[in-house]
């Protein structure tokens, strides 16, 4: 039998507010336990919960830019079970009444487009931490991550293959990041993603019994939990068997998915409207306001520069993988007035490696845009060589050159100082490639004879004798102008 | 001023007293400490700290020196055990909280605080405000000083046996279902709930959200006035909280109230009302006719169903809110348990009382799956359909008059083992919770046996100044709320 996958998935998104979404305490990650857990956070008898407007603007940004529904009354909703890193007894979060719903994202996988539908998009709150480590058979409570803001998007069952799945799911990482609600780092988990998989015979309209996948935090991981889920339940159908539906976890040293350990219980969540928080009431103007900070995206982003740099689809693609990358290539042409392709090389190659080198994004670039732009002038004009343009980005990636006031002349600075310039003197060129030509002898006969080729012959020697610093084009020009004339 | 001459003071007689200086803040407290010490044993207070309130006694004093005092400087107050004080216990009325010092204050204690106000203890209440008649409290029964072998009503029942038997000049409490209201009526004293939203409920401990609200128990309107001006005003701290302007309640009690129409809805004088109360509402009636008052018939068929209405909603909301009381982070946590599940149940079951459990259990079962539209979603429907029948009532009248209560106080233990019996008292005040809208108790004479009979009031949204305004007139005309309990004076 032909069998068909069906995929849907939850993706859980750390909105990057600088507070919590009920609470005025940092939602910063990675600070000491209970360090940024206020009176609301632990759930103190008499504290009530003020919403976060901020959070509620990021909400509404995705919203725009996957051409989804922003619902102007929205309500707050109470999600109630027992769990010791949820202080009040029940998690916030939006239920009947979600602020974002029906939207969708493009994807493209091996050239086929496809419209990927996503439900709704709820606004609600994290719970803390358990740590189970460390404290002798008790187990420890961090409440910082409490009151963080989430955006949890529910995507439609539309994905038929993890492939699918993946690409959804790095172009909404790329989304998020690009307007810059959410910091997208899966180890940390502030992106996080919940796979919902089911197999049907293909043809057939009605969903299969679906397993829930959890705990997947890279797309590497995605792909295997879903591929090997897939195969799994085709291996139960097809002996016969029946698929549970129940919540499994990806093992990613043993790869493959098995149930959630112990006796899952049967939640009644029983939602209901929080009586703390009044609904969410959004107007045209907030909505309005919202659209105008909206950033240029990623696909029109990426064309745009495809156009106006001439550059190829990976260049374009790699040159745009985050809005910092995009920028940082722009400014870097714009400044140094130079071929953009040759930009593009030197970002995509060079400075790329010394990036994931250190793990650094590029906003973290110890090169900075002028810098860069600067040594992308003297690249350009034939300063410097290829040879010695890598010396020279070595040098400034290491800091030469970081005592100059104005950056953008941080990489002359460096070339002076270590004499990192081409020959581009012509009498001097010429009075090494004479001594050259007058030590060949035998080689210019058989260029004059008609075997060019020797010619890489001179070019060699030339450049030996100038410790590579003489300026290609002009050797060249001398060479062929004193074998020819 | 002689400690026998200042307790039988009002709250606006003692705060000319010292602005005049012919006491001290200091004097007041320490006349009423001594009152709270040698006890009365009614069993008011749950928390008393005479060391505190003296410092804030002499700081108050010192405030007017200065010249640097409001209305409230220097008086002291009762304040209901579920509003949050720092560094004093909050115990709710529960074991589960009997050891919880709170790390802030409410907004309301601080508001206080900044008036210069004196907190003489916390009273003792229902265990998380739920009851009426004070008997739920982890610490013990309140007796009635009317008639020691009576409830004083509740779920404020420490705050208004505390105000009736003159242990404090004044104190809060909170109303969820008539919790101000009841107990005043019960103890002969005045007892206002504002308009839901006009008083913070930062750090006051939730019991159901929606129909919990701050307010007063004095032993007249003109000191529900002086008290409510501090208590009102916008909380960015509570999303519930209105931002509009504090009427000036003071200024407005002497407002002219004829030509005003009161609301009697013939609902709330029907089957269960017992006749003497009746009677003294009846009168209290003619009383505002003789102030020109006009009286109109009104008629409120579905507050006749609020009680159940209440008894779905309160507990649906308390079941979530009390959910946090789990043992891991502050409050009791059971001694000894085998897992984290069992260490949950044993917690809960010995840290809270009967009548927490059971409106956990009710709370529970009506939002659970399946149950929810049937109950919860119909409460809710009937919950709207009350509070437009008060706004279908205020086209013809100004504000509704009628009983507080069915009965009179009635004896310890009666009704505890009656859940229903109990819940009934709260016929008359539930339906304010539920609309949201403003009410008042005050005294309106005894019945044959001595005890008090409460009046209610009930205004529009935020039409707190008109109600005690209205009951500052009868006030005026009365001195129902003039009288004390034997042996109190």
């Amino acid at each position: 039998m032909k069998w068909e996958s069906v995929i849907g998935l939850e993706v859980h998104t750390q909105l990057l507010t600088a507070s919590k979404i009920f609470s005025g305490a940092s939602a910063m990650y990675g600070s000491e336990p209970n360090t940024q857990a206020c009176a609301v956070d632990i759930a103190l008898p008499g504290v009530l919960p003020v919403m976060n407007v901020e959070a509620a603007r990021m909400a509404v940004k995705l919203g725009l830019v996957i051409g989804a529904e922003i619902n102007r009354h929205s309500v707050f909703a109470r999600k109630n079970y027992f769990y010791p890193d949820l202080p009040k007894g029940y998690q916030i979060s939006q239920y009947e009444l979600p602020i974002v719903k029906n939207g969708y994202i493009d994807i493209e996988v091996n050239g086929t487009k496809k419209k990927i539908g996503i439900t709704r998009a709820h606004l609600e709150e994290d719970a803390g931490k358990s740590l189970h480590e460390d404290f002798h058979g008790l187990s420890g409570i961090d409440l910082n991550r409490a009151g963080t803001p989430l955006l949890e998007i529910v995507s439609e069952p539309d994905m038929r293959s993890a492939a699918e799945a993946v690409a959804y799911l790095k172009k909404l990482h790329e989304l998020v990041r690009y307007l810059e609600i959410c910091d997208g780092n899966m180890q940390e988990g502030s992106f996080r993603c919940d796979a919902n998989v089911s197999v049907r015979p293909k043809g057939q309209e009605t969903f299969g019994t679906r397993a829930e996948l959890k705990n997947i935090n890279s797309f590497k991981f995605i792909e295997k939990a879903i591929e090997f889920e897939i195969e799994r339940q085709i291996d139960v159908l097809e002996s016969g068997g029946e698929v549970v539906q129940e919540t499994r976890l990806y093992d990613p040293d043993k790869g493959e998915t098995r149930p959630l350990r112990g006796k899952e219980e049967a939640h009644d969540y029983r939602y209901f409207p929080d009586p703390d928080l009044p609904p969410l009431e959004l107007d045209e103007a907030f909505i309005e306001a919202v659209r105008q900070t909206l950033p240029e995206l990623p696909d029109a982003k990426r064309a745009r520069i495809k156009r106006d740099y001439k550059l190829s689809d990976y260049d374009a693609g790699v040159l745009t993988a985050t809005a910092k990358m995009a920028d940082y290539y722009e400014r870097a042409v714009k400044e140094s007035k130079s071929d953009p392709k040759l930009v593009a090389n030197w970002i995509i190659g060079d400075l790329s490696a010394y990036l994931n080198k250190e793990n650094l994004s590029i906003e973290h670039s110890a090169v900075s845009a002028t810098k860069f732009a600067g040594l992308m002038k003297n690249i350009d004009d034939g300063t410097l060589s290829v040879k010695t343009g890598k010396q020279a980005l070595e040098l400034l990636w290491k800091g030469e050159g970081a005592d100059v006031t104005d950056e953008s002349a941080a990489a002359e600075s460096v070339i002076v100082k270590f004499d990192l310039a081409q020959i581009g003197d012509t009498t001097k060129l010429e009075q090494v490639i004479d001594k050259v030509l007058a030590a060949s002898g035998a080689q210019v006969q058989q260029y004059r004879s008609g075997q060019e080729k020797v010619f890489g012959y001179f070019v060699g020697q030339v450049m030996k004798a100038t410790g590579g610093k003489a300026n290609p084009k002009q050797v060249n020009e001398i060479l062929k102008k004193k074998l020819n004339g | 001023m002689g400690p026998e001459a200042v307790i039988n003071k009002s709250l606006a007689e003692l705060s000319r007293a010292l602005q005049t200086e012919e006491t001290s803040s200091v004097d007041l407290t320490r006349a009423f400490l001594d009152r709270v010490d040698n006890g009365q044993g009614l069993n008011a207070f749950i928390t008393v700290d005479g060391d505190r309130a003296l410092e804030q006694a002499s700081a108050a004093d010192a405030r007017i020196a200065r010249g640097d005092a409001g209305p409230l400087t220097g008086i002291p107050l009762a304040h209901k055990d579920i509003f949050c004080t720092k560094g004093l216990l909050t115990t709710c009325g529960s074991k589960i909280l009997s050891n919880f010092i709170a790390p802030y204050n409410a907004t309301v204690i601080e508001r206080f605080n900044q008036a210069g106000a004196v907190i003489l203890g916390k009273t003792n209440m229902d265990e998380f405000a739920m009851g009426s008649s004070n008997e739920t409290s982890y610490f013990g029964a309140v007796e009635n000083p009317w008639d020691r072998a009576c409830v004083p009503g509740g779920s404020s029942g420490g705050s208004a046996a505390a105000v009736a038997a003159r242990l404090t000049p004044a104190a809060t409490g909170t109303d969820t279902g008539g919790s101000i209201r009841q107990p005043a009526a019960f103890c002969g004293i005045t007892g206002l709930k504002p308009s839901y939203g006009r008083v913070s409920r930062y750090g006051m401990v939730a019991f159901a959200s929606s129909l919990d609200q701050g307010g007063a128990l004095t032993h007249s309107a003109e000191d529900a006035a002086y008290l409510l001006s501090v208590m009102a005003g916008f909380d960015p701290r509570d999303s519930t909280s209105i931002d509009r302007p504090v009427d000036d309640y003071v200024g407005r009690l002497e407002q002219d109230i004829s030509g005003l129409t009161i609301g009697l809805p013939r609902q709330f004088f029907g089957e269960g009302l017992d006749p003497e109360v009746g009677q003294r509402v009846e009168a209290a009636i003619e009383e505002y006719k003789r102030l020109g008052v006009k009286a109109v018939d009104v008629d409120m068929p579905n507050c006749s169903l609020a009680v159940p209405c209440y008894y779905v909603l309160g507990p649906a909301e308390a079941s979530s809110n009390l959910a946090r009381y789990d043992g891991v982070r502050y409050g009791y946590r059971a001694p000894e348990y085998t897992d984290l599940i069992d260490m949950y149940k044993k917690t809960r079951s010995q840290g809270f009382g009967a009548e927490v459990k059971r409106r956990i259990l009710i709370g529970t079962y009506v939002l659970s799956a399946g149950y929810y539209d049937a109950y919860y979603l119909k409460a809710l429907k009937l919950r709207r359909l009350i509070a437009q029948e008060f706004q279908q009532a205020f086209q013809v009248c100004d504000l509704i008059v009628g009983p507080t209560t069915p009965t009179t106080a009635f004896k310890l233990g009666a009704k505890v083992d009656d859940p229903i019996a109990m819940y009934l008292n709260d016929i008359y005040t539930i339906p304010a919770n539920l609309s949201g809208l403003p009410g008042i108790s005050i005294p309106a004479g005894f019945d044959d046996a001595g005890h008090p009979i409460g009046l209610q009031l009930i205004g529009g949204y935020f039409a707190e100044a008109r109600l005690l305004n209205m009951a500052h007139h009868y006030q005026r005309v009365t001195d129902w709320h003039k009288q004390t309990p034997a042996g109190c004076a």
